[in-house]
């Protein structure tokens, strides 16, 4: 399989009206992984939840497409199967469905009807995977983030993005509320992932997640926009001066977009 | 059209219908008794539910039903209901009303415990039945239904386990309604003694869409001091049948009681579930789901009442709604003066599929005790978008995902239910049930 291309064109998002995305334009090639950082409430979640299509979510113009294919005339099934992955920052919980009874069934959803993923083949890569993410292994039989904590739901989420194996996934915060061991083994798991097919778009506020992984590519949203681009030496700048400057550098003053996340 | 409410069945019916049974006085008398009650009592009292179209006199109530000598003589949905896991040594089929087929393990018999049907039971263990019938448990005189329960009583089993007998084999009834219009009028008799633990399994199948009959269906358990009876049930009869459940608990010092219940009748229904923890730490867990579909009504109570000292009541319902149905859960945890350090706590919840669809939980806690500790949660909604979004991020399909979320739902008190192949068999009506 060749690598794939997400192109995001002058996107526009409304929530209950109001616009947070006001334009964006970015694209993620296989192998590449970018990083897209700002300060809270600049768009960058909004980014990430349209793409894949969360209902609260209103495109009112511009274009998303995944190797030329129109991702907004999707559903949000369509979008995983044609190979889009989200890592959520509020992954649900939901009672009564096993974790390792929902990995297998989103795993079946990408390969065809009698072509199941053998139950043992299944089990053998959600143990390896769990191992990689020092999982506790009774986590496979526990209700689907229920209970979880902060931690171990951002596990849940590198979990999933290991057994599905996307063409592209696209990480939320995955950083927030992790201790900086739960961090590096996180980063850790998302490394592995790493080849010249699979491309990742990395969203934080925090630059240390990019101490563990380096992306090619950094990117910097305020105002529903992408702002600044640069490589990984503009997430070191971030690191050592902050925002302010490229707010000065652009006259911004309010950096922020809508109401505050 | 006037709807009926008075039974076609009279003094002398009954006291024939007795006598070809063999019956024992004390059990006559109390037929006739509620025959007497039945016409002058009030129906059930059952708020927000409108009960008086529905048919309660149309029926069959004499229906005999054919032995079987092999388990191949019956349909495959009777079949799929028998333990895989076990010999089936510990089973009885009930056919219309009569007994099909009937299994107890020696070891067990040698043990004392007794597993029968409850003709056969009023005979060979007078004492035992009586003492127990109708007395302490469910009471003839509560209702019109209770009334006409103990004057038609055309079913039933005992089950008797010993003090200090465990039994480890879970025990189950099939109660097969073969014939569309046979009535079940099935009493349930469980009685396990001092510091004995039991695990006892029911179904209730029946397939008369379209014929109109009753099934009025009364279990009492007595869970004595220090055992442990753990009682699971799918109630599963068709369209055509209205039904009138009344499972009453009495739990005795240090005692549990865990009820699972699967309420998956496609007719009309009036559940009720009551446990009294009569004794200090009697514990109870009553955990129930229920599907509704068409547009048939049901009204479910769940209710626990703490009258030992620190005894604990959880009270958990789960229903689905779709299509035009409608269903009331009523959630009731009461403490009795006197039931100091006790704790009760309920969960409602109703998960509606369809705009047509009607739901309500009614969370009721009922304290006559300072140093007690209560707590209720209750919702009524629709399948959460986001729970939905995020299934479907994964690649799900909108259908997969709802009825994820919908088995996930129920699952809490599917898995509560003691046979796998029973657990399995629940798991694939509540499939034919939401699809």
């Amino acid at each position: 399989m060749a690598a794939s291309t997400l192109e995001i064109k002058n996107l526009h998002v409304q929530i209950e009206g109001e616009e947070i995305l006001k334009g964006v334009n970015l694209t993620i090639r296989g192998g590449e992984f970018h990083a897209v950082m700002g300060p809270n409430g600049t768009g960058k979640s909004t980014l990430a939840s349209a793409i894949m299509g969360h209902p609260k979510f209103e495109i009112t113009e511009g274009e998303v497409f995944l190797d030329g294919e129109n991702v907004l005339e999707m559903e949000v099934d369509e979008r995983a199967q044609a190979g889009l992955f989200l890592a959520m920052q509020y992954p649900s919980e939901i009672s009564g469905v096993t974790n390792s009874d929902f990995l297998r069934s989103s795993i079946n959803a990408h390969r065809e009807e009698g072509d199941e993923i053998p139950l043992m083949k299944f089990i053998k890569e959600m143990d390896g995977a769990m191992d990689d993410l020092e999982i506790d292994k009774n986590m496979a039989q526990r209700y689907l983030n229920e209970g979880f904590s902060g931690g171990e739901k951002k596990r849940n989420e590198i979990l999933q993005l290991m057994m599905l194996k996307p063409a592209i996934a696209i990480l939320d915060e995955i950083d927030s509320g992790l201790d900086i061991d739960a961090l590096k083994v996180v980063a850790n798991g998302i490394n592995k992932m790493r080849n010249e097919e699979f491309g990742c778009l990395i969203i934080t506020h925090y630059q240390r997640l990019l101490d563990y992984i380096t992306p090619d590519h950094v990117h910097v949203m305020m105002q529903g926009r992408v702002v600044k681009s640069g490589g990984p030496e503009l997430a070191h700048r971030l690191e050592a001066e902050g925002y302010d400057w490229i707010k000065e550098e652009l006259g911004i003053d309010d950096e922020t977009v809508g109401q505050k996340a | 059209m006037a709807v009926e409410t008075q039974l076609p069945y009279d003094k002398q019916y009954i006291t024939e219908y007795s006598d070809k049974r063999n019956e024992p006085n004390w059990f006559k008398d109390i037929r006739l008794k509620g025959l007497e009650l039945s016409e002058e009592l009030p129906m059930p009292v059952v708020k927000k539910t409108r009960i008086r179209n529905w048919n309660f006199t149309n029926f069959k109530h004499d229906v005999a039903g054919e032995k079987i000598s092999s388990f191949d003589e019956l349909p495959e949905r009777i079949r799929a209901l028998l333990d895989e896991d076990s010999d089936n040594n510990n089973l009885i089929i009930v056919r219309n009303n009569d007994v099909a087929y009937a299994s107890l393990e020696d070891s067990l018999k040698d043990q004392g415990v007794i597993f029968t049907d409850i003709f056969t039971a009023m005979n060979e263990h007078s004492d035992l039945v009586q003492k127990h019938f109708m007395q302490e448990g469910v009471k003839v005189d509560e209702n019109k239904m209770t009334a006409r329960h103990a004057a038609l009583l055309n079913s039933g089993i005992f089950l008797y386990v010993p003090k200090k007998v465990v039994v480890e084999q879970p025990i189950q009834v099939i109660f097969w309604q073969e014939d569309q219009e046979a009535a079940f009028f099935n009493h349930v008799l469980l009685v396990a003694e001092e510091q004995s633990e039991v695990t006892y399994v029911e179904n209730y199948v029946s397939e008369n869409d379209e014929e109109e009959t009753v099934a009025n269906i009364v279990s009492e358990v007595f869970a004595h001091d220090a055992s442990k009876v753990s009682y699971g049930a799918v109630d599963h009869f068709a369209k055509g049948t209205t039904s009138y459940v009344n499972r009453r608990g009495t739990v005795g010092r240090d005692a549990t009681l865990e009820w699972a219940l699967g309420q998956m009748n496609d007719g009309n229904t009036i559940s009720e579930n009551i446990t009294n923890l009569m004794g200090e730490n009697a514990l109870s867990h009553a955990k129930a789901v229920s599907v509704g579909r068409g547009n048939q009504a049901q009204d479910f109570t769940a209710n626990i009442r703490h009258f030992g000292k620190a005894s604990e009541g959880y009270i958990l319902q789960h229903g689905v709604m779709k299509d035009q149905s409608s269903a009331i859960f009523n959630g009731i945890g009461k403490i009795e003066h006197g039931a100091s350090k006790s704790n009760a706590e309920q969960e409602s919840r109703v998960l509606m599929l369809s705009e047509g669809a009607r739901g309500d939980a009614n969370p009721i806690l009922l304290i006559d005790e300072d140093d007690v500790t209560a707590g209720h949660a209750a919702s009524v909604g629709r399948v959460d978008p986001l729970q939905l979004f995020y299934l479907m991020s994964r690649g799900i399909s909108q259908h997969e995902a709802e009825r994820l979320v919908i088995h996930g739902f129920l699952d809490p008190v599917v898995r509560e239910i003691p046979i796998k192949t029973v657990q399995k068999q629940l798991r694939e009506v509540i499939e034919g049930k939401v699809n």
